[in-house]
């Protein structure tokens, strides 16, 4: 039996604004407990939310990018329930009047046509804060503790719409998550660090016989700290449906917790132990208008997009797709990559270096490219020089390392380490000679006819030069010198 | 007359003069506290250290001849709902009975900012859930005027404080009723200012979308005196009005005549005491005879509303007391409990009081899952409706006059078992906090020596007005009471 597959994200990220949701603490992770906290993130009595601007304008930001419409009319709604990290006893969350709605984010299809996913909606919420508990499980510690560091950060959940061509396999869903990752990198809305829980996601998943009309019953699929490990459970868990249902059981509605260390998704409730949350509208928060003229403001902001500049870069600097895709993943890199070509000539060989060699420098010192010493200016400087002949690549690489070290432009570290190019014919002609008289056996071959020795006298002058000559050069004043 | 006795405005201004010092007022006000409050009993937390030291710092400031506040030197009581930085604000909970705030509310920092002397945190229905101030964790408040009566709720403890001298003004919240009823039983002034007017920052929320803090004092003029103090927008309170604030003072004295006063004839019907009924028309009369034109209006959602308030207030009471688990400040059972849910369970069941309890199984139930379209949501819409119906009638009159109580002052125990009955009483004045329109609760005479209030109503953020006809009708009272006297003396 053949099977069709929906999948269905439900996404979290962590807007980057400085302060939280509804208070003035700090969203910086990483500090030590209970230290970004006051008394509204920690739900004293009395205390009243108040919002965050600008995480508004980060939710409408997504909400453009992903093709939304943005409700002028927006209502903040609880959801409660208890939990010792959620210190109201409610979350304030969205439920009718989301911010943004009805939207879709283009992904490329299996099949290698670009397939709009449907995206139902798109809100505003505060985050809660973190227990750590004494032993690794909950149950069997003997204690926990509450960090509210946490509580109050602001999220967007972005919900996929299963009815509106929603994601067929574990492949596109691995697209999609990355597709709206970067966005929201692009974007500026969230740095989405997975490690960090800035980006974190649930899934629901269903299958069914292929030639029938509905789905089974779905599974949601919940705690995967990795997307590695979403893609794990979803493969576990269409596998575990799948067999069920080849055996001749049923699939039951419920929510499944993932098992890295196992590798399996486990019952957590079923779709009858499901909570009540009791949503309501907010009365603490007056409901929101979005005015025209702010969704045009942040539109006014909006950057390009990762696919519109993946395409015009194939377009402007005749790359290759791969090429464009790569330069893309990171929207400083391709911002850094268009800055340098104001310096160089040949955007090849720009895009080259760029992902081989400066993402070498990068990587071997575990830098992102914002921290990156290099400016695209120099960078530029330098690829150009070695585009033109005038650096030899293993010399290139030795200054993009000083460089790298240094923060110093091209020029100055090929003045310092008398790197300067051998540029005049004169200076050369002495190492040619001196080539000529020390290798006569290749000498005569070429003279006789075979090209070959050719590559190995040209070797030994680069050689003593020290790499600084011009091999293409090198190359003709050897051929001018041995013609007979 | 006892310092205690005299209001703010005569007390400041003898101290402005330097007759009078905060000290000697402050002092006044204690020592009668310690007279009357065993039998009272309108203080959870008395603060008579604190007060005597803020009294010599509100002197030693006109001393130094500085710009003084506007309550520079004048004792005042505090609802115990409102947070006071490490000062106990417990609700009258078990579950908030060691909790000490560490902020001040911004009402509370209003007074601290004007020179209040603060003598106390009053008693209250616990998280003012009540109307007689019986559901205390710390026991019940009695009515001065009559010590078998009940104060009146849930504001009992800062009425009963204010008609007993133990404070000269009083601050309460309203969120059905809770300061204008517990006025009307004590037969002091009391008002719920428009949803709004004043900051919920620091009011400790029992319904969100009702709760309005306000003032309690012994004649108009304090009330007005008090209200522009409290009163302003508040970037804390989002839900608070960017209006600017009224003189509410000098605009006291604007005549009354021509001003269209309506009385709505579902307000008068059965259930309401007769004598209660006689005393409010005969106030509407006075009014009429000083030029006031009473016309007849229709509310015809009124029958409603005391469903409609309770569905509303429940609901939203069941979601802002989830934060009172035992896991960050307040009381936690913790003996003998195996794990978080019987921690959640024992904490709640051993910290809440029964109607807290009622009221939060109520809530929830409302908002359930299959219950929320035919309870909350009607109940929503019943809302708009109620509002409605004062629209219309606000555009034909200017003010709305009503009872504040169907009943006089019942006796303690006497509703404490019938909680129906007891939600009953508050008919008269839910309306306003559903639609959030101020009111005034203002004696208006006694029935066998036991208080009757008057309700005036007014469209919303127009407290001047409200505060107008309340002052003008004081006014005449005083008139009639001292020709009353004359006509006795001359009788006899």
């Amino acid at each position: 039996m053949e099977f069709d597959v929906i999948i269905c994200f439900e996404i979290h990220a962590e807007l980057d604004t400085q302060s939280k949701l509804f208070c003035g603490c700090s969203t910086r992770p990483g500090e030590k407990p209970n230290t970004h906290i006051c008394p509204v993130c920690t739900g004293h009595p009395g205390t009243l939310p108040v919002l965050n601007r600008k995480a508004v304008e980060y939710c409408v930001k997504a909400g453009l990018a992903f093709n939304c419409r943005i409700n002028n009319y927006a209502r903040f709604a609880r959801k409660n329930y208890f939990y010792p990290d959620l210190p109201k006893g409610y979350q304030i969350s969205q439920y009718e009047l989301p911010l943004c709605e009805n939207g879709y984010f283009e992904i490329e299809g299996d099949d290698g046509q670009p397939y709009p996913v449907g995206i139902k909606r798109i809100h505003l919420e505060e985050d809660a804060g973190k227990l750590v508990h004494s032993t690794k499980s909950f149950d069997e510690s003997t204690y926990s503790l509450v960090d509210y560091n946490r509580a109050g950060v602001p999220l967007i959940e972005i919900v996929a719409d299963h009815t509106k061509n929603p994601i067929r396999s574990v492949a596109e869903a691995k697209r999609y998550l990355e597709g709206v990752r970067q966005t929201l990198q692009y974007i500026g809305a969230s740095q989405c660090i997975i490690e960090e829980g800035q980006f974190r996601c649930d899934v629901n998943v269903s299958i069914r016989p292929q030639g029938h009309e509905g789905f089974l019953e779905r599974s949601e699929i919940k705690n995967m700290a990795s997307f590695r490990a979403v893609m794990d459970a979803l493969d576990y868990e269409i596998k575990r449906q799948v067999e069920i249902v080849e055996s001749g059981g049923d699939l039951v509605q419920e929510t499944r917790l993932y098992d890295e260390e196992k590798g399996v998704t486990l019952p957590m409730r079923s779709k009858e132990d499901a909570p009540d949350y009791r949503y309501f509208p907010e009365p603490d928060l007056v409901e929101l208008d979005i005015t025209e003229e702010f969704v045009q403001q942040v539109r006014a902001q909006m950057p390009e997009l990762p696919q519109f500049k993946a395409e015009r870069l194939v377009k402007e600097y005749c790359l290759t797709r791969t090429e464009a895709l790569v330069l893309t993943k990171q929207k400083e890199i391709s911002d850094f990559f268009e800055q340098s070509c104001q310096y160089c000539q040949d955007p090849k060989k720009l895009a080259s270096w760029l992902t081989k060699e400066l993402f070498r420098v990068l990587n071997e010192n575990s830098m992102d490219i914002r921290a990156c010493p290099i400016t695209a200016e120099n960078f530029g400087k330098l690829v150009e020089m070695i585009s033109r002949g005038d650096l030899t690549e293993p010399i290139g690489r030795m200054i993009l390392d000083e460089m790298f070290n240094t923060g110093k432009s091209p020029e100055i570290i090929m003045e310092e380490k008398e790197l300067k190019p051998i540029q005049q014919d004169e200076a050369l002609i002495g190492f040619v000679r001196q080539v000529i008289s020390e290798n006569p056996d290749a000498v005569n071959k070429v003279k006789s006819g075979d090209a070959q020795p050719l590559n190995f006298l040209i070797g030994q002058v680069m050689r003593k030069t020290g790499g600084k000559a011009n091999p293409h050069k090198v190359k003709k004043l050897l051929s001018e010198k041995l013609v007979v | 007359m006892e310092l205690f006795e005299m209001s703010a405005t005569q007390l400041l201004a003898l101290m402005k003069k330097g007759e009078l010092s905060s000290s000697d007022i402050t002092a006044s006000v204690l020592k009668n506290i310690e007279e009357k409050e065993d039998k009272i009993r309108a203080f959870i937390t008395p603060t008579p250290a604190l007060a005597m030291k803020m009294a010599k710092e509100a002197d030693q400031r006109l001393r130094n001849g500085e710009s003084v506040g506007r309550l520079n030197g004048i004792p005042v009581a505090i609802k115990d709902v409102l947070c006071t930085k490490g000062i106990p604000t417990t609700c009258a909970s078990r579950i908030l009975s060691d909790y000490k705030p560490p902020y001040n509310a911004t009402l509370v920092q209003k007074l601290l900012e004007e020179g209040a002397v603060i003598v106390g945190k009053t008693n209250m229905d616990e998280f003012a859930m009540g109307s007689s101030t019986e559901n205390s964790a710390f026991g019940p408040t009695r009515n001065p005027v009559a010590p078998d009566r009940v104060p009146g709720g849930s504001s009992g403890g800062s009425a009963a404080a204010v008609a007993a001298g133990e404070a000269v003004v009083a601050v309460g919240t309203d969120t059905g009723g809770s300061i204008r009823q517990p006025a009307s039983f004590c037969g002091i002034v009391g008002m719920k200012p428009t949803y709004g007017r004043v900051s919920r920052y620091g009011l400790i929320a029992y319904a969100s979308s009702l709760d309005q803090a306000g003032p309690f004092a012994r004649n108009v003029e304090d009330c007005a005196l008090l209200l522009s103090v409290i009163s302003g927008h508040d970037p804390k309170d989002t839900t608070s009005a960017p209006k600017p604030v009224p003189d509410y003072v000098g605009s006291l004295n604007k005549d009354i005549k021509g001003l269209k006063v309506g009385l709505p004839k579902e307000y008068f019907i059965e259930g309401l005491d007769s004598q209660v009924r006689e005393k409010v028309m005969s106030a509407a009369a006075l009014l009429e005879g000083q030029g006031a034109e009473i016309v007849e209006i229709s509310l015809p959602h009124t029958p409603y509303a005391v469903g409609t308030y309770y569905l509303i207030a429940t609901a939203e009471a069941s979601s802002n007391l989830a934060r009172y688990d035992g896991v960050k400040y307040g009381y936690r059972a913790d003996k003998d409990i195996p794990d978080l849910l019987r921690m959640y369970e024992q904490t709640r069941y051993q910290g809440f009081g029964k109607e807290v309890k009622r009221r939060i199984m109520l809530g929830t139930y409302v908002l359930s899952a299959g219950y929320y379209e035919a309870y909350y949501l009607k109940a929503l819409k019943v809302r708009t409706l109620i509002k409605q119906d004062f629209d219309h009638a606000f555009q034909k009159v200017d003010c709305i006059i009503t009872p504040v109580s169907p009943c006089l002052p019942f006796k303690l125990g006497e509703k404490i078992g019938d909680p129906l009955q007891m939600y009953l009483v508050d008919i008269y004045t839910v309306s306003l906090n559903l639609t959030g329109l101020p009111g005034i609760s203002v004696p208006c005479g006694a029935v066998d020596s036991l208080p009757v209030g008057m309700q005036v109503i007014g469209k919303a953020f127009d407290e001047e007005t409200v505060l107008q006809v309340a002052y003008a009708y004081e006014q005449m009272r005083k008139v009639l009471k001292v020709k009353g006297e004359r006509l006795k003396t001359e009788g006899k």
